[in-house]
């Protein structure tokens, strides 16, 4: 696997006149930066401005580059960037399957075999019809991820993705995420208000 | 996504809310200026030239005009009044209750019940010889022959006005309870609860200030509503003399065609009534809000709780019961044969009123279904265009869309008439498209105001989400949000089913009595149609948006039976 490569360039971010944050940043593949911060210091923003589904009301300019492309105008659609939310947000209309089926892209050969694959990898094999509601916190979790992983990122944010599990569950949920991003060399940008999260990355740790 | 490319698609999304907008503002405004101008004498196709004030004198002095435009703006103002009083106290004392569990379930088939069908049955409930009559005859007071007293059609509109309130209740009702969510009542009244006060009150004192605001605008439509009905107002209200509104439909067919600049002007009137039994309710509000204000400082925490709470419950369970009692009375009255006075129920029972119904059911069925679901499919396809132009924009929707509910402000005769004129002009013949056109001016609004706020709330995450994972705008509108949405849509289209089947001026002018739906046929039978018959023509007129509102309840149940996370997505 060729290693993926997000660099952020003089990034600023700023609300009716007030500027919430500067951010320069360059992220290597398999490597995590941990951005830290009290609520409002546009920490969510950063996220959304890099996904590409900043709210109009902010103002923002600087670089960003995945692999040597340009994505400031690219839709989010086309970026390549993956998003974990807090939440595993499995599409509750979708079966299990259905969610991981969603992320392939249109073109992929044998889908149905590439969502059994995805589902043995994480031990839910025979799943793909199940409805996601009936899945323990765990096994959703190991579902987003895998999602996540079939739609071909090259990059990969994480929104304090760990904050809603509880204490025993986190621990897990954390290892496999983070041994997840590090196999497949994705560039990972993490924001959280936890300190573990922070430490268990590995990473560089920015406060904001 | 300012990025989406400019697929043909894509631009119709974007233009969607100019377009809706003007398919919508458009005929209400021409509607109004072609009823403005024959009002003071010009219209050239009945050799009306030049400006005049005459037609306005011939108004005037029609005798019992003051008492008509009495009765109107009087049904403006009590309908809403009691109605939203009624709502807001139930819901003050049911929050959190099995009681509103229940309202939330019965408050679509109430819905259902078109106006035409609810007054019928309210008739035949109260009527002297109806079914609460006879009830209590002999037993009670010993009447062995129907009492004397005019109680439908009543000289002051009184049983009007109620039949008004008992089909307001649920509309009130059920934009009260989609609105609640966004303003978070448990929490307003547990604080409230924690400083002493008693539920009732803690949800009067803080949570109304808020809601209501959110529920203004269908306040407003039932205020023009009622200060201009037509088909209610037929079936339950004075006719010695009609309120405006019917007399002024009644100048419009006379065969006299000079009587259309009475009609005008009278229709002009009907608008400055409508608007002023507006303006008087802004005073009702600033009063409204003086008044709870004081009440709020004063600080009493505990007395009266039970009555408002018994007020309230007792005011919306009678007119759920008169509802349901409304078409009980109907059913045993479609089957009814030979009927002596105090006898509680029919002697004989027969089958006549349904079969020859039956026969005659064919074309206003047809027409009725045809319009329905025609004007339903295209305001569900216009609302979703617009909202989904606004997700697309990440921005709120410009204040000028407020417009969108301009026809349900507008008395409908005020500008239905002028569009009368428009298509004469323009010497279209009256048909089904016509009709349809003018169905989707009053279903769309409705469709907008059901389906907006849903839409609006979904979680955002859902589509950025699928956006991430390389889904197109188009791709997520298909495969994410309308499936999420699918339930909110359905219940929207039963609405839209239910605005257009209880149409009935709409159908009768635009169609000029060529369309014939089970409406306009069966308000028709309003004086003197034989019981059974009007009976079985009511049932029929209610029976099409029931069956909407059944199948929105169920298919998604059906269709997500394994899906447990779309159970509460409602």
């Amino acid at each position: 696997m060729n290693e993926h490569h997000l660099q952020l360039d003089n990034i600023r971010i700023s609300l009716e006149g007030r500027q919430l944050l500067v951010l320069d940043a360059e992220i290597r593949g398999g490597e995590v930066l941990t951005v830290m911060g009290p609520s409002g210091v546009g920490k969510s923003s950063l996220l959304a401005y890099l996904a590409g589904f900043l709210a109009p009301a902010f103002e923002a300019t600087g670089l960003v580059r995945l692999d040597g492309v340009q994505l400031n105008d690219l839709p989010a659609e086309q970026r390549h960037v993956g998003l974990l939310f807090q939440d595993a947000l499995l599409f509750p209309h979708l079966s299990v399957g259905g969610n991981l089926r969603f992320a392939l892209p249109a073109a992929t050969f044998d889908k149905a075999a590439r969502v059994e694959q995805a589902l043995a990898s994480i031990g839910l094999e025979g799943f793909a019809m199940r409805d996601p509601e009936t899945l323990s916190g765990g096994q959703r979790s190991r579902v987003a991820l895998q999602r996540l992983l079939l739609s071909e990122p090259r990059a990969v944010l994480l929104d304090e993705p760990f904050s809603r599990l509880d204490t025993h569950l986190r621990r897990e949920v954390r290892e496999f995420v983070f041994a997840g991003l590090k196999v497949a060399g994705l560039p990972a940008i993490m924001v959280t208000h936890d300190a573990e999260d922070a430490e268990a990355a590995g990473g560089r740790v920015i406060q904001l | 996504m300012a990025h989406a490319k400019a697929r043909p698609s894509n631009l119709a999304i974007r233009l969607a809310p100019s377009l809706v907008l003007f398919v919508l503002v458009a005929p209400v405004v021409l509607g109004l200026v072609l009823t403005l101008l024959p009002a003071f004498g010009y219209l050239p196709v009945l050799g009306g030239e030049q400006l005049t004030l005459a037609y306005f004198a011939q108004l005037f002095a029609i005798p019992g005009l003051a008492h008509s435009v009495t009765v109107s703006l009087m049904a403006g103002l009590l309908t809403p009044l009691c109605a939203l009083s009624l709502v807001l106290l139930f819901l003050a004392g049911a929050a959190g209750t099995r009681l509103e569990l229940w309202m939330r379930r019965l408050v679509a088939p109430l819905l259902a019940i078109p106006h035409a069908a609810a007054a019928f049955g309210l008739a035949f409930l109260i009527a002297p010889s109806g079914l609460f009559m006879r009830l209590i005859s002999p037993e009670l007071n010993g009447l062995i022959s129907p009492p004397d007293v005019l109680v439908v059609n009543d000289y002051w509109g009184l049983t009007m006005s109620l039949g008004l309130i008992i089909k307001e209740i649920p509309f009130l009702l059920l934009m009260a309870l989609a609105a609640l969510p966004q303003i978070q009542p448990e929490k307003r009244v547990a604080i409230a609860r924690s400083l002493g006060y008693r539920p009732c009150r803690a949800w009067l004192m803080t949570v109304v200030p808020a809601l209501y605001p959110l529920i203004r605008l269908p306040v407003y439509a039932v205020i023009a509503f009622a200060s201009a009905t037509v088909d209610v107002s037929l079936i339950l209200g004075p006719n010695l003399p009609y309120t405006l509104s019917v007399m002024v439909l009644q100048w419009f067919n006379d065969p006299d065609l000079s009587y259309r600049f009475v009609a005008a002007a009278g229709a002009l009137l009907q608008l400055g009534v409508t608007l002023v039994a507006l303006l008087l309710w802004r005073l009702i509000e600033e009063l409204g809000a003086w008044l709870g204000r004081r009440w709020i400082s004063r600080g009493e925490r505990r007395t009266g709780e039970a009555s408002l709470r018994i007020t309230g419950q007792v005011g919306v369970g009678l007119a759920v019961l008169i509802s349901v009692g409304g078409v009980f009375a109907l059913l045993i009255n479609s089957f009814a044969g030979f009927w002596r006075f105090p006898d509680n129920l029919p002697g004989a029972w027969t089958t006549q009123a349904w079969s020859r119904a039956l026969g005659e059911i064919g074309l206003p069925l047809a027409n009725t279904l045809l319009i329905a679901l025609v004007s339903t499919v295209l305001a569900i396809v216009m609302v979703i265009a617009v909202l989904e132009s606004e997700q697309r924009a990440g921005k709120r929707l410009s204040p000028s869309m407020l417009l969108l509910y301009l026809p349900l402000l507008v008395p409908q005769i005020a500008f239905l008439f002028g569009l009368i004129v428009a298509t004469e002009f323009l010497r279209w013949a009256p048909d089904i498209k016509l009709v349809i056109f003018a169905h989707l001016i009053f279903v769309l609004p409705y469709t907008f105001l059901t389906l907006a706020e849903a839409y609006r709330r979904l979680d955002p995450r859902w589509s950025q989400l699928a956006a991430t994972l390389g889904a197109s705008p188009w791709c997520i509108f298909w495969r994410v949000r309308l499936p999420l949405l699918l339930a909110p849509c359905l219940t929207a289209a039963a609405i839209a089913i239910a605005v257009s089947v209880s149409q009935y001026l709409a159908t009768q002018l635009i169609g000029a009595g060529r369309v014939p739906s089970l409406t306009t046929e069966a308000v028709a039978l309003a004086s003197g149609g034989s019981r059974g018959i009007v009976a079985v023509w009511a049932l029929l007129q209610a029976l099409i948006p029931m069956l909407g509102f059944a199948l929105a309840l169920f298919l998604p149940r059906l269709l997500w039976r394994n899906r447990r996370g779309m159970r509460g997505l409602n």
